[in-house]
Order: C-alpha cells, then sequence, then structure tokens
C-alpha cells in the first residue's frame, strides 16, 4: 500500500513529523515500511512563466527564440525553443539555471545556435508526468499550462501541478485489510503519534428532483453465503471527463493511473476507504436489473481488460437479466465499462466472501486491487461510508447528478465481537506494567467501545477475536520494545537429543574423522535419475510420492533412493576438476505406502561416495569402521545382483541376525559413466535405522589376557574365486574359542604360484584365558584347522 | 718427592688440558694406572721418614683426586660437545608440511543446526523431529491458516495430493507434540522445509528451519524476550541486543519480526546490516489460543510462545555467504572452508 502524505493529511495532521521518524514509528506500532519516496525532489527552479513575445531563430528553420515573463524569477527572459505548440500568451513550465529535471538533468544557462537561452521550456515528459496524468494536454510538445495558472508567474511548479508529496510504502499484513486505505492507516498514524483523528461522514445533496432510484433498478442477492451485503447508487446526466488535478495527483502518487472523473472516483474511495467499488454503464444492464448469483459451468465472460473467461458454478458474477456484468470483487465486464458517452452510472459497494474472491481470482489469472482486498475479508459496515464518500465526489466534481435512494441488501448485519475487558491479564501475559489508562486509550483511539469491562470491538477489525488479539493492540502501541527480558518461571525440562539424533551426530564425527565430507542435497528428483543409476525397471523403489506442482521435472519426485543425490555431487566435483573426492551424507529417503492417503515413511540413509585416491577396500574400510564403532557384528558378502554396482566388485552387509545394513561397492562402470565417469567411483548405502537398531553401545570389558598368546602363519594356494572370507571363517570355526584372532597378511599372485591362482597367507593367533596352551594343544588345533581346510575347501599349505 | 709430585700434576692437567676423547683414557693410564707415574711415586714412599710419609702420601692423594677431577670434567666436556654436534647435524626444515592426516569437513548447515540446537538445549529444550511429506491439516489447518486464506500465498506449497504436502514449516512438529504431550512442552524442531520457490541467489524451494515452543502455566511475551535474547548473545556475542517489531503470523498472536544488533558493526551500520545496524534473525510470538486448543491445550490455563528462524539465513549471515545455492552445490572446495 503506497500512502501519499497529503493525502493522509486530509484525516490527521502530522506535518510537523519528518519522513524517518514517521516510517521508524509506524513500524515500530505494526505497519510495516518499506521506505517511502519523496515526490518533486528530482525538480528544481522550475517556474510557471508566460510567453510574451516569438521570433523565428536566425539560422534555424524550426526554432523559436521566446520572451518569458515569470514574474518574481524576471519579467523579460530569453529562451529557444524547438517546440512547435509554444504560442504568444501561452503559459508554460520554465526550467531556470540552474535547474534540476528528473533524471538528474541539469538546466544551465547557454547558447543555440549562437543565440542566447537563458533555461528551457518543459514538456510533461520532462516532468515525468503522462498523458494520463495531463489529459488534454499536447505530450510531444511544451505542456500548455491552464489559464488559471496566470496569476501564478514565478510560482514552482511542483507547487502548481501539485507535484510535491512523500509516498511512504507500507507492507500490511493479510490480517489488516482496514489499512489497506488511508483512512486505515490515519487512523493507525494517530494511534502512533497521539494525535486527533476525523473523518468527515460524507455529505450527499442528490438531484431531489422527485427521480428515485427505484425507477432505474432492482438488486437481488442470490448466494448470499458469498455477498454479505450490496449497495447501489445511480448518477444520472454524466458529463465524463478528466478529474481535477488534485484527485489526478492524489492517485498518481498512490500507483493508480488516472481515467476518467467515474473511474477515478472508483479507485479513490477504493484507496481512501478501502472499499472496492465498481460502476457499471447503467444502459447496459438488461432489465434494469443488478442479480448477484453464481456463474453457471461454462459461462463466458470478458473482462474490462479484453481477456475472455471461461467462469463455472463456484464464482460469484454481478448479472443482469441475460449476462454476467462483472466478476465479483475482481473485476467489471467489457460489456458494461463506463464509456466516453455514458451518461448513467450505477456505483455498486458491496462485501464479498474472501476466500471465493480469491479462489475466483486465481483461477481466473486475475489478482485485482479490488480482489486482493476483498480476499483478506473486508468490512460489511463499509458499503455505506464508501458509497456516500463516491456520491459526494460525484457532486465535487460536477460530474453527474445522484439519483436520490440509496439500494442496501443486506440479509444479515453481523453482530460486533465483544470481549471481556481484563487488564491484569493482559499485563501478566505480556510480562508488563502498562497502565489502565493507557490501554483504554489506545483501544479507544483503535475505535473500540470500552463499557462496563467489556470492550466492543468495530466492524473494520474482524482480526481482534480473543485476549491475546487485544494484548497486541495495547502492547504494540505501548512499545514492543518495552517489553522487558525475562527468564521463564516455569518447570524444570529435561532438554537433549534422543539417542537416535545422537547416533547421527556420531557418525558425522565419525565419518569426518575418516577424512569424508558431509553434503547435502535435495530431497526431490527427477524420475530420470532412476534410469541414470540403473535402477530395473520393475523395481519397487520408482514407485515415489508425486509432487503436483512441481517447479520442474528435476525437483518433481521425493527421492526413494539417495543414490542419485550422492552421483550428481560426485559429477559436479568431477567436472570442477576436484580430486579425490570423499563424500558421505545422512539422507532422507521416502517411501510412498500403497494407499496415496497414507504419509510415506521417512528413512535415513548414509551414502557414501568417493573416487580418486581410493579402492573397494577404502570404501569397505570405512563401512567397517562404522560398524566397529557402533559395536556391531557383520558379514560382508558378494553381491552380484544390484544394476547400480560392480557385479564383482560389491558386498552386502548383513548382520548377526540377518538384516541387511547395507552395500558398498564400485559403482557399475555403465552408471558412473551416465555421470560423465571413466575412473572408478565407490559408493556405499547403509539404512541409517538398521545401524541403529543394531547398534550396541555400551560393550563390556572382557579381562586383559593374563597368559602369552602363540602365533602361526599358514599359506595357501587357491583360485582366484576363493574368498577370503570364507577361508577365515573356516579357521575361526575350526579353532573355536582358543583362536582369538585371524588376520590375513599376505596375497600374492604370480609366476610361481601359476595363473588364474592366487597365494594367501593367513596369521593365527592362539590363546587361552587360564593356562599357557602347549606346543602339543596348538599343533592339535592346527591340525583339526588344516584337515577342515582340506574337507570343506580343497585347500593345502602351500609347500 | 714433593717436586716429583708437583711435576706430575702440573704435566698431567697440562696434557688433559689439550686431550680429546681417546687420549683421555691414555693420560688416565699414564698416570693413574698400576704402571703408572703416580703410582710409581706412592710405591717408593717406603723410602720416605716416617715423618715425611703422611705428608707426601696426602699430597700424593691430592694430586691423584686433582688428576681424576679434571679427566672427568674433561669427558663430560667432550661429550656434551659431541652432543652438541649430533644435534646440530639433526636439523630439520620444521616449515616443511606435517604428515598429511586428512579429515573431512561437516557441512555448515550442520554446524550451525548443531550450535543452535546446543544453545537451545542448554536452555532445558528437547530436540525434536517429524514429517517432512505431512498433512495439511498439520501444516496449515492446525496452525489457523484454513483453505483459502490468504496466508497460503505467503508460502506457496507443495502439494501431493489434497490433503497432503511438503511441510512449509517445521511448526506441523509443534503441534504434532502437543496433541500427545502435556505441559510443560520446551521444544525445538530443526528440519527441511519446502516452499515452491525458484533457486536463484538468495531462495531455495528446499531449506532448513528451526522452530521452537514452549507451553506452561504463565509463560509471557517477557519470557519469550529473555529466551531470544539468550540465544542471540550465545549464537552472535555477548553485546547483542535483540529489536521487536509488530508482525502478523496466523499461529501467534502478538506476533514479532525480531532483529538482532549487527555483529560486525555493533549497530552503526555497515555492509552486512544495509546501513540499518540491525539484521532480521527470526520470527516469533505467543502462541494463539486456537493454536493451543486444536490441540487439547486449554489456553485459560497455559500460555506459551513460538518462534522460528531460517538454518540457511543464519548460516549466511553468520559465515559471509552470499549466495545459498553453495550449500546444495557440495562443491568439496566450499566444504573445505568449513
Amino acid at each position: 500500500m503506497n500512502l501519499s502524505r497529503n493525502w493522509l493529511q486530509d484525516f490527521v495532521d502530522v506535518k510537523d513529523i519528518d519522513n524517518h521518524s514517521y516510517c521508524d514509528r509506524l513500524t515500530a506500532t505494526g505497519s510495516k515500511v518499506e521506505g517511502f519516496e519523496v515526490l518533486g525532489n528530482d525538480i528544481e527552479n522550475v517556474v510557471v512563466a508566460k510567453v510574451t513575445a516569438m521570433e523565428r531563430h536566425p539560422d534555424s528553420d524550426h526554432l523559436w527564440i521566446c520572451r518569458l515573463d515569470a514574474g518574481d524569477r524576471g519579467h523579460d527572459i530569453q529562451i529557444v525553443t524547438g517546440a512547435q505548440n509554444v504560442f504568444v500568451g501561452a503559459l508554460v513550465p520554465a526550467a531556470l539555471p540552474v535547474a534540476k529535471l528528473p533524471g538528474n538533468v541539469v538546466i544551465k544557462a547557454g547558447k543555440l545556435r549562437g543565440v542566447e537561452s537563458a533555461g528551457m521550456l518543459c514538456s510533461m515528459g520532462e516532468l515525468k508526468l503522462t498523458a494520463h496524468d495531463m489529459p488534454g494536454k499536447e505530450e510531444n510538445g511544451i505542456l500548455i499550462l491552464d489559464e488559471d495558472c496566470a496569476n501564478k508567474l514565478g510560482a514552482d511548479i511542483r507547487d502548481v501541478l501539485m507535484l510535491k508529496d512523500t509516498v511512504v510504502e507500507f507492507e500490511i499484513t493479510s490480517n489488516r485489510p482496514d489499512c489497506l486505505s488511508v483512512i486505515g492507516l490515519a487512523r493507525e498514524t494517530a494511534v502512533s503519534f497521539d494525535r486527533p483523528f476525523n473523518v468527515p461522514e460524507p455529505k450527499v445533496t442528490g438531484a431531489k428532483d422527485g427521480d428515485k432510484i427505484d425507477n432505474y433498478l432492482n438488486v437481488s442477492i442470490d448466494a448470499p453465503n458469498l455477498c454479505y451485503r450490496y449497495a447501489a447508487r445511480v448518477v444520472k446526466n454524466v458529463k465524463i471527463q478528466p478529474s481535477p488535478l488534485w484527485m489526478r495527483m492524489r492517485l498518481r502518487a498512490a500507483g493508480v493511473r488516472p481515467i476518467n472523473n467515474i473511474v477515478d472516483i472508483t479507485n479513490y474511495v477504493m484507496l481512501e476507504y478501502g472499499q472496492p467499488m465498481h460502476a457499471f454503464d447503467y444502459t447496459c444492464l438488461d432489465g434494469s436489473q443488478i442479480r448477484v448469483r453464481r456463474a453457471k459451468d461454462g459461462e463466458a465472460f470478458r473482462s474490462l481488460d479484453d481477456i475472455d473467461h471461461t467462469l463455472d458454478s463456484s464464482m460469484l458474477v454481478i448479472a443482469d437479466e441475460k449476462k454476467a456484468c462483472a466478476l465479483a470483487g475482481v473485476m467489471g465486464g467489457a460489456n458494461s465499462e463506463i464509456k466516453e458517452n455514458t451518461a448513467t452510472v450505477v456505483f455498486e459497494s458491496a462485501c464479498f466472501n474472501g476466500a471465493s474472491v480469491r479462489v475466483t481470482a486465481k483461477k481466473n489469472g486475475m489478482r485485482t486491487e479490488s480482489s486482493s482486498r476483498f480476499e483478506k475479508g473486508l468490512d460489511p459496515e463499509n458499503c455505506l461510508p464508501g458509497l456516500q464518500r463516491a456520491c459526494e465526489l460525484v457532486e465535487l466534481l460536477g460530474a453527474g447528478e445522484v439519483v436520490d435512494g440509496i439500494i442496501d441488501v443486506y440479509p444479515e448485519a453481523k453482530p460486533l465481537t465483544v470481549l471481556p475487558f481484563t487488564p491484569d491479564r493482559y499485563n501478566q501475559f505480556l510480562g508488563t506494567k502498562i497502565p489502565n489508562e493507557h490501554m483504554i486509550a489506545t483501544l479507544t483511539a483503535l475505535g473500540c467501545k470500552i463499557e462496563k469491562n467489556q470492550i466492543i470491538v468495530p466492524s473494520w477489525r474482524a482480526d481482534l477475536g480473543c485476549m491475546n488479539d487485544i494484548a497486541e493492540e495495547v502492547v504494540r502501541i505501548w512499545g514492543y520494545n518495552k517489553i522487558e527480558s525475562s527468564r521463564m518461571n516455569a518447570e524444570t525440562t529435561l532438554g537433549g537429543r534422543s539417542d537416535r539424533m545422537n547416533y547421527e551426530i556420531e557418525l558425522e564425527r565419525q565419518l569426518t574423522g575418516l577424512d569424508l565430507s558431509q553434503i547435502h542435497t535435495f530431497s526431490f528428483i527427477s524420475p530420470k535419475y532412476y534410469d541414470k543409476i540403473r535402477l530395473p525397471a520393475e523395481s519397487p523403489l520408482r514407485r515415489s510420492v508425486k509432487i503436483s506442482n512441481p517447479l520442474g521435472e528435476d525437483t518433481s519426485v521425493m527421492r526413494t533412493t539417495a543414490l542419485p543425490s550422492m552421483m550428481e555431487v560426485l559429477a559436479r566435483n568431477n567436472n570442477f576438476n576436484n580430486e579425490n573426492i570423499r563424500l558421505f551424507e545422512i539422507a532422507t529417503v521416502y517411501l510412498p505406502h500403497e494407499s496415496a492417503d497414507e504419509l510415506p515413511d521417512e528413512k535415513k540413509v548414509v551414502t557414501l561416495g568417493l573416487y580418486g585416491n581410493a579402492d573397494f577396500y577404502t570404501a569397505k574400510g570405512v563401512c567397517e569402521a562404522i560398524l566397529e564403532r557402533a559395536g556391531i557384528e557383520a558379514e560382508f558378502t558378494a553381491e552380484t545382483e544390484n544394476p547400480s554396482y560392480h557385479p564383482g566388485r560389491t558386498a552386502k552387509i548383513i548382520a548377526e541376525d540377518g538384516a541387511i545394513l547395507g552395500i558398498v561397492g564400485q559403482a557399475d562402470p555403465r552408471m558412473a559413466a551416465n555421470y560423465g565417469f571413466t575412473q572408478p567411483v565407490l559408493i556405499a548405502e547403509l539404512s541409517f535405522d538398521e545401524l541403529f537398531r543394531h547398534i550396541n553401545p555400551r560393550k563390556s570389558y572382557h579381562p586383559l589376557p593374563k597368559y602369552p598368546a602363540t602365533t602361526r602363519d599358514f599359506s595357501f594356494v587357491c583360485d582366484e574365486e576363493v574368498e577370503v572370507g570364507a577361508i577365515e571363517g573356516i579357521m575361526k570355526r575350526a579353532g573355536g574359542k582358543l583362536v582369538e584372532a585371524v588376520s590375513l597378511f599376505d596375497i600374492y599372485r604370480g609366476e610361481q604360484v601359476g595363473g588364474g591362482k592366487k597365494s594367501v597367507s593367513f596369521r593365527i593367533v592362539f590363546r587361552a584365558a587360564d593356562r599357557t596352551l602347549t606346543v602339543e594343544e596348538i599343533d592339535k588345533l592346527c591340525k583339526k584347522i588344516l584337515s577342515d581346510l582340506k574337507f570343506k575347501m580343497n585347500l593345502t599349505l602351500r609347500s | 718427592m714433593k717436586e716429583k709430585l708437583q711435576q706430575i700434576s702440573d704435566e698431567a692437567l697440562q696434557s688433559i688440558e689439550t686431550a680429546n676423547e681417546s687420549s683421555l683414557e691414555q693420560i688416565k693410564i699414564k698416570y693413574l694406572g698400576k704402571k703408572g707415574e703416580l703410582t710409581a711415586v706412592l710405591r717408593g714412599m717406603g723410602a720416605l721418614s716416617p715423618e715425611e710419609r703422611p705428608k707426601i702420601g696426602q699430597l700424593a692423594n691430592e694430586v691423584r683426586e686433582k688428576i681424576e677431577s679434571a679427566i672427568a670434567k674433561k669427558v663430560q666436556q667432550t661429550k656434551s660437545k659431541a652432543l652438541e654436534l649430533k644435534l646440530k647435524a639433526e636439523k630439520i626444515d620444521v616449515t616443511m608440511p606435517g604428515t598429511a592426516l586428512p579429515a573431512g569437513h561437516i557441512h555448515p548447515l550442520t554446524s550451525v543446526q548443531r550450535e543452535l540446537e546446543n544453545i537451545f538445549i542448554g536452555m532445558g529444550f528437547e530436540v525434536v523431529e517429524g514429517p517432512e511429506v505431512e498433512l495439511d491439516y498439520y501444516n496449515f489447518q492446525a496452525l489457523n491458516i484454513p483453505e483459502n486464506h490468504p496466508a497460503r500465498d505467503t508460502q506457496d506449497t507443495f502439494y501431493i495430493t489434497d490433503k497432503i504436502l511438503l511441510r512449509s514449516q517445521t511448526s506441523p512438529v509443534q503441534v504434532r507434540t502437543m496433541e500427545h504431550r502435556k505441559p510443560p512442552i520446551r521444544i525445538i524442531s530443526p528440519g527441511r522445509v519446502y516452499r515452491s520457490d525458484a533457486l536463484d541467489s538468495t531462495h531455495s524451494p528446499l531449506f532448513h528451519q528451526l522452530e521452537g515452543l514452549v507451553v506452561d502455566k504463565g509463560i509471557t511475551m517477557g519470557d519469550l524476550k529473555g529466551t531470544l535474547e539468550t540465544f542471540a548473545k550465545k549464537m552472535f556475542g555477548e553485546d547483542t541486543r535483540i529489536r521487536f517489531r509488530p508482525h502478523h503470523f496466523p499461529f501467534t498472536e502478538p506476533s514479532a519480526e525480531v532483529d538482532a544488533s549487527c555483529f560486525v558493526c555493533g549497530g552503526k551500520g555497515c555492509r552486512l546490516c544495509k546501513g540499518e545496524g540491525w539484521i532480521e534473525i527470526l520470527g516469533a510470538g505467543m502462541v494463539h489460543p486456537f493454536v493451543l486448543s486444536n490441540c487439547g491445550i486449554d489456553p485459560e490455563e497455559y500460555s506459551g510462545f513460538a518462534f522460528g528462524l531460517g538454518i540457511e539465513r543464519i548460516t549466511m549471515i553468520s559465515r559471509g555467504i552470499d549466495d545459498i545455492r553453495l550449500f546444495y552445490e557440495n562443491d568439496q572446495r566450499f566444504l573445505d572452508q568449513f
């Protein structure tokens, strides 16, 4: 909402308050100021002057040498102009040195083709005015001022054209539609500065010729739940012409384009009273009637901006006997628009259901000044004052004769809200000590009536409905910043995080300690990303939660796997030539249920992504470290079926109870290639929830060994395919509890062992908790281990 | 004999003075050894008179001690000299880089989120999470934002179905908490929220919020101010002041936008605060009684406050980041800075 401070002065006198103080105070009391603009500041030393003589420039066929009388500023000033619409006797704006014009133009005295010119005559464009601001004036030539300027020679053009004003831009919150008006903001201003506030009641004389509105019009409301009130007056003998300068300049300051007197009046009243108005050309209303009804499904409507719409029955229209003439509260129709020759006008001042106007405006893609006010819920009691103000202005402007009588269809007046006045409670709730008198003064100034400890809320404050609302009114004027900070005087609470959150933090710390950096990626992805990671067509993971109104395909479904997000980030880093990348994300995935009405399961997964100085065993090592820290026993088994992963370089991680904790491996080269990789990429996906479920945070103590251990080393030659894990498993099982540890310490491939073979070397540590093992005991164990290996895997010691 | 001893002493001391490590041993043998010069003198003592014997004996012992200590001293000297030389030779270039023990980096959004959480945990708040794909009821209706309410405009929302959406704020977590818990409630709910804003340097369709909620008997707006003031001081420094500006949120009443004094210029006005001296950091207010009663909490008995802040915004302000997209690009060169 743009507020003209000149206009504001009509209702409250704050002339003495400078712009900064004004804006700061209004922001502090709840009407947020975005900024202000001082109009006319960009014009200096432009005055009214009269052309007293003209002659042709001797060296030019289009320049004129004008002599001007600018009153006190000089009675005989010579200015050269190129404009052809100047004549002797014309009143013109003259820029006298040193003058300033909009756009940082500076006018100095000079010579034009050798002839002295003490300034410049100005066009409307040079004063930043448009043909709308100055109707009927030459747009391309010099601005010829009206005759009534003859006695203002030498006067500042900004005073003469009413260009001086300050426009304050407010951001009005959706609960305060009453402040989308000069009067509403004037009331806030008056309360904020403790100044008197007065809105004169509009006075309409009327034609008083015996003619009645009933002779013209009949109004009915067919949909009273969408239209709470409909008031109308008729104006006859209308003369469509430009509205006066003061009105045009106020509209201009508010950012509204002047059109003609009738249209300008409707806009003026909307801005002043916050009551959207509409004017119909009476002759276009068939059947002399107005019906406020729902549109028919498929009903055609052309709005006055000449756009065709197809309506439906959720929308409300203002119709005559035959057709829709306006989309209620949004925009009028082209069929009943005010034209040059309009002679009789119907003014509408109505109150429509906010939600309905909002839906209608949205569906038709036309949010207007009117609809954006209605959608916030307007005051039905404002209809008549607005209507009367419009008619008052008609008479003031001599725009026509107001036919006597008002049509006012108001099915059900809403009773005023009454709330208890409980000052102690407000203070207790706010933590303040605001005196009662101050509360009463504030509420009264805001329009409330306080009687017998009750507050009668004014009709325009539908937002005041409970104790908190009144407390806010009181404290925002008193000063939010006068509230003293306090410590909660309340029961102690045990704050903190859940074990699950703590584990997440633990993981973050561990993984960063292992040289992985954390990433955050979007939760929504493109469904095409499932192809990119080579997810099978029948994979249930392809069924994702879909956004019905996405910004674009790339962010249109909620991911069921975080692998594509990781791959995208790896690819981006690769494109940036970042080397040796190691990343992790603790990401949420969204797994839908069968029914679309159910919320999806939100699961956390830990994804790892590495490239550069890393191989499968680096990624596996990270996984093992996670398991080790969490105290989880798990097995890694070869996984060959996951198409995102290399079939020969991938392992599933399985907990002792059989639960799958995750998968780690090298990305399938075809998948990696989809992301522009030619080098190996290592990835892992671990279920955060499963890890957390298996966590063994309180490990118990095993006494430190008292007796020495014995180690024995074994080497075998076996086929390349034999898994080291299998050998280890047999060794552990065969050795039983006397085997403390088995570790692989060497793998050798080469000529000595033959093609397709490898030599693997293990160290077994033997120890008993209660004695020193004898050589005989150990030999016996070794024998058993070797025979098991021979029997189960056909392995024999390398000779 | 006396003269002989004096001569041995002088000679020995002189040769010790100029000796090195190996010659010292020879000197020791030459004078003090079994066949050494001093030993020879002592052997010849039998020829002396009984009066002279103790005198000469004492003198001989003195000479022995003198030589022994001179040798010991010299040994000590040569040893420390050798050590000095050794240490000198072992000198390395300490300006060369340390052996790399690389560590990864926590994402700045996480660091800031943890920092915020810890401040509030210190004030007795519990961290609570909730679903991101949420019912319209929890995101809007229960928060006093019915269908077609104009406030829905300010948070353009991603919908899944008519009834399910991507939460546009973490406030639904507050509602869910109040539904199944009785006061005292003191929670914060950090997490992802979604709004259909196109991605540019200051907007992202996905960002992180942290909201707080307190409900108990006798909670005042002064308590809200006190809590946020404590938070601002912990987050931005002890000298930070805060300022409340009236605002409107459907789920709080009264509502405020909260500014912190600029921690760069301290309120004088600088580039960060755009000359204002203040930086908007969060929105807050007293929980609307409609929201409380919706969750089965009697607003006549209980009151509370709520606040919400954008983690991206706080991170950008506190780390001097000027483009929100950097958070989600995850360029290693960006991550390495935190």
